[in-house]
């Protein structure tokens, strides 16, 4: 029997498919095309006078962080530092949108911004000096701890969020990454899950230009990375992430959508990171001098002088004032820094678990023996 | 932290000191130089020549197609490793540190090792992993993992790693002519250490599986590999004051186990001891001391010892000389060979 003489063959018209709608309308989630700024335009002029100075404050301190970190690596006091220097604007933003009760999930470069949500600017170093893999106590400063392997740190964003939502209490996540951790798929899984459970999560993208070595073009080849939010079903912003006020704006956006139940967002700051990846790295062999100088003239705290000065809300008594205060921190940072951290090598067997296992005792034993053994010939060499 | 003692391979020719770093990114090269379907990708591995420079020039010299800095995301290096084997390329990934290429395991467990296995060997997949790995460089959290144990745990793959700059050459090209997958375990203190090495007069190529000498003693035998090498070197030295003549087996190769040189020297000996940095517990070591046992019992005056990491996570690097092995816990470990029944 051949198709055709299929009963009924002869009536079937072929039909169109059964009808089809998006499940949520794209248009709204789309990115703006350029970035949104407001330093440079008219609606500067509303910008509020205190908070102005009070992101100007953080931007100065935090770049004198940056600059002290950086040195406490020359002097062997940190074992690595990634400086996030000529991205203060997004890390202090990020810092400043929260409540007391929302939480931040850095990445390994944000200790900027957990600083400036009221870290102990030593404890905040404590990974990177190699004293303790996390010096603060996270439920404390509703701070998760520094994570190193790339946007791990955020599926962990959405589930805090998803729990404090199901328990009733308005907490929102504030999660960051690199412009290179968007690659990872722990990045889609999180923004898909947040989109699916509506969780109170932002992303924040810090867009610098490189993953180490590698630029944008190749890690990407969205629109921009803010466009990737449309995929899963939640808004994109495109932000200058240059720009502290349009900063605080847009993740003071992000932050009161989710508090109110309208779910997540994906904000792509674009910035550029001045320094080097850390420390350890060597920049010139794979960006060019010319680049990083265009940058330096759409400098963050620059930018915010020039509204302030302009503004008449700074004179130069002002920023001295500031820069002395910055000043002093970063002193008292070196002071502290300078100082060997007492450790107790047993501290290797504690909180492995929450009750020592036959093993760790053991090995406890053998440590503390060697330990002792050791010391009689060091207070000899004395 | 002991000098990286290394021991000189003894052939002519060798005379310009080169780093173990050197040797690696020559077998590269000269692998991508005889086969074109050697592929080298990774994070950073083009332009900057990887963060350990292993791959330092390899994109100048053939191209950004064929080393190539892929996006940031491991899962994916590896799972696109797989889909070129399968259209008869030979890749080789670079994992930047060992706790990064986590994402990946799903693809090396699930696909890299099962492939040969699934297809009845219709489609094997020659795929080299490149892993940095071990402590001892002062990284922070994620950048000292030893991961050996996972690997060996997972049938269908090589797990391979040299100890010494002749090896770094011989034990790469070996890997990457595989038809085997390779974990290429790289001991990432070793990275500078130097030893008369000579790129211009070819190291051998060994085949993937074979244990060396690299000590020979009487009075017990030190097994290990990696960045354990120097150190066990090193408690050879200083246990001849004390009257033992060790000899110092250097692995070379976890995954396959050559029971032979290790058999061979436990039955000479009468002890033995394994030395590495990974946790004890279910690690390597637990492994080797069975086969040990199995093969040796017979001969064996003292139960075989293992000298591990501690079994805790990686420390901070402030505290990590203090949880790796170094030479006074392996030299406990030999006094604990006068070993009596009942003691
Ligand atoms: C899973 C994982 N893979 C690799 C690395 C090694 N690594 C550390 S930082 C970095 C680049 C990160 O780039 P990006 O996400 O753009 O952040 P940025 O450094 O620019 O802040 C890489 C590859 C890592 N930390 N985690």
């Amino acid at each position: 029997m051949t198709v055709q003489e299929l009963p009924g063959a002869a009536a079937y018209r072929p039909t169109p498919p059964p009808a089809w709608k998006p499940l949520t309308d794209p248009a709204p989630l789309l990115p703006d095309p350029e970035p949104y700024r407001v330093l440079g335009t008219d609606a500067a002029a509303d910008a509020d006078p205190a908070l102005l100075l009070r992101l100007y404050t953080e931007l100065v301190r935090g770049r004198r962080y940056n600059a002290q970190a950086t040195a406490l690596t020359k002097q062997g006091r940190l074992a690595v530092y990634p400086s996030s220097t000529g991205q203060e604007a997004c890390e202090i933003a990020a810092a400043l949108v929260l409540e007391d009760r929302d939480w931040l999930f850095p990445s390994y470069r944000d200790t900027l911004a957990a600083v400036a949500r009221g870290l102990d600017p030593v404890e905040a170093l404590s990974l990177l000096r190699g004293d303790r893999h996390t010096g603060y106590d996270p439920r404390e400063h509703r701070v998760a701890p520094l994570c190193t392997p790339l946007a791990n740190q955020l599926p962990h964003a959405v589930g805090l969020a998803h729990a404090a939502r199901l328990k009733g209490d308005d907490v929102v996540a504030l999660a960051m990454v690199g412009d290179g951790g968007t690659s990872e798929g722990d990045f889609h899984e999180a923004l898909n899950f947040a989109a699916v459970w509506q969780a109170p999560v932002v992303f924040l993208v810090q867009n610098n230009g490189f993953a180490i070595s590698v630029p944008l073009a190749k890690q990407t080849a969205a629109p921009s990375l803010a466009h990737k939010a449309v995929g899963y079903g939640m808004p994109g912003r495109l932000v200058d992430g240059n720009d502290a006020v349009a900063m605080h704006q847009v993740l003071g956006e992000a932050v009161a959508r989710a508090r109110s139940g309208g779910g997540p967002t994906l904000v792509e700051a674009v910035t550029y990171r001045m320094d080097a990846h850390t420390n350890a790295d060597d920049a010139t062999r794979y960006r060019v001098a010319e680049e990083v100088e265009a940058w330096r003239a759409h400098d963050p705290i620059r930018l915010l002088e020039g509204e302030l000065t302009g503004r008449g809300l700074l004179g130069d008594d002002g920023i001295e004032e500031v820069r002395e205060a910055a000043d002093r921190m970063a002193a008292g940072l070196r002071e502290r820094m300078n100082t060997d951290p007492v450790l107790d090598p047993m501290d290797l067997f504690a909180h492995v678990y929450a009750e020592q296992t036959t093993q760790l005792r053991e090995q406890a034993a053998q440590l503390r023996a060697e330990l002792d053994a050791e010391r009689p010939e060091q207070e000899n060499g004395r | 932290m002991s000098s990286a003692t290394v021991v000189e391979a003894g052939r002519p020719g060798r005379t310009k000191p080169a780093t173990m770093a050197q040797a690696l990114g020559r077998a590269l090269r000269d692998s991508m130089a005889e086969d074109p379907a050697v592929h080298v990708l990774g994070e950073d591995v083009g332009t900057l020549g990887g963060v350990f420079r292993i791959t330092d020039g390899l994109a100048k010299e053939f191209g950004e197609d064929r080393c190539t800095d892929t996006p940031l995301a491991e899962a994916g290096i590896l799972g696109a490793a797989v889909g070129m084997a399968m259209y008869g390329l030979r890749p080789v990934v670079e994992m930047q540190f060992d706790a990064f290429a986590y994402p990946a395991f799903e693809q090396l467990v699930s696909h890299v090792a099962k492939m040969r296995n699934r297809t009845r060997g219709a489609m094997p997949l020659p795929i080299t992993v490149r892993v940095p790995y071990g402590g001892g460089i002062g990284g922070v959290e994620h950048h000292s993992d030893s991961s050996e144990a996972y690997y060996m745990a997972t049938p269908g793959l090589h797990v391979v790693t040299p100890a010494t700059v002749d090896d770094a050459y011989g034990l790469l090209r070996a890997s990457i002519a595989s038809d085997d997958p390779v974990v290429f375990l790289e001991p990432k203190r070793l990275y500078w250490s130097k030893a008369a090495w000579s790129p211009d007069s070819p190291s051998v190529v060994e085949p993937i599986g074979r244990a060396v000498v690299r000590r020979s003693g009487r009075s017990a035998t030190l097994i290990t590999y990696g960045p354990s090498l120097p150190v066990c070197m090193e408690a050879a030295e200083a246990a001849g004051a004390e009257g033992w003549d060790l000899e110092v087996v250097d692995l070379r190769s976890l995954t396959p186990f050559d029971d032979e040189t290790v058999a061979a020297s436990v039955r000479r000996t009468g002890r033995a001891v394994v030395v590495h940095e990974s946790s004890g517990f279910g690690g390597p070591g637990g492994e080797i001391a069975a086969r040990i046992t199995e093969r040796c019992f017979h001969h064996l005056e003292a139960p075989v010892l293992r000298v591990a990491g501690f079994d805790i996570p990686y420390p901070p690097p402030m505290l990590e000389r203090h949880h790796l092995p170094g030479v006074d816990r392996v030299l406990d470990a030999v006094a604990r060979l006068q070993w009596e029944a009942g003691s």
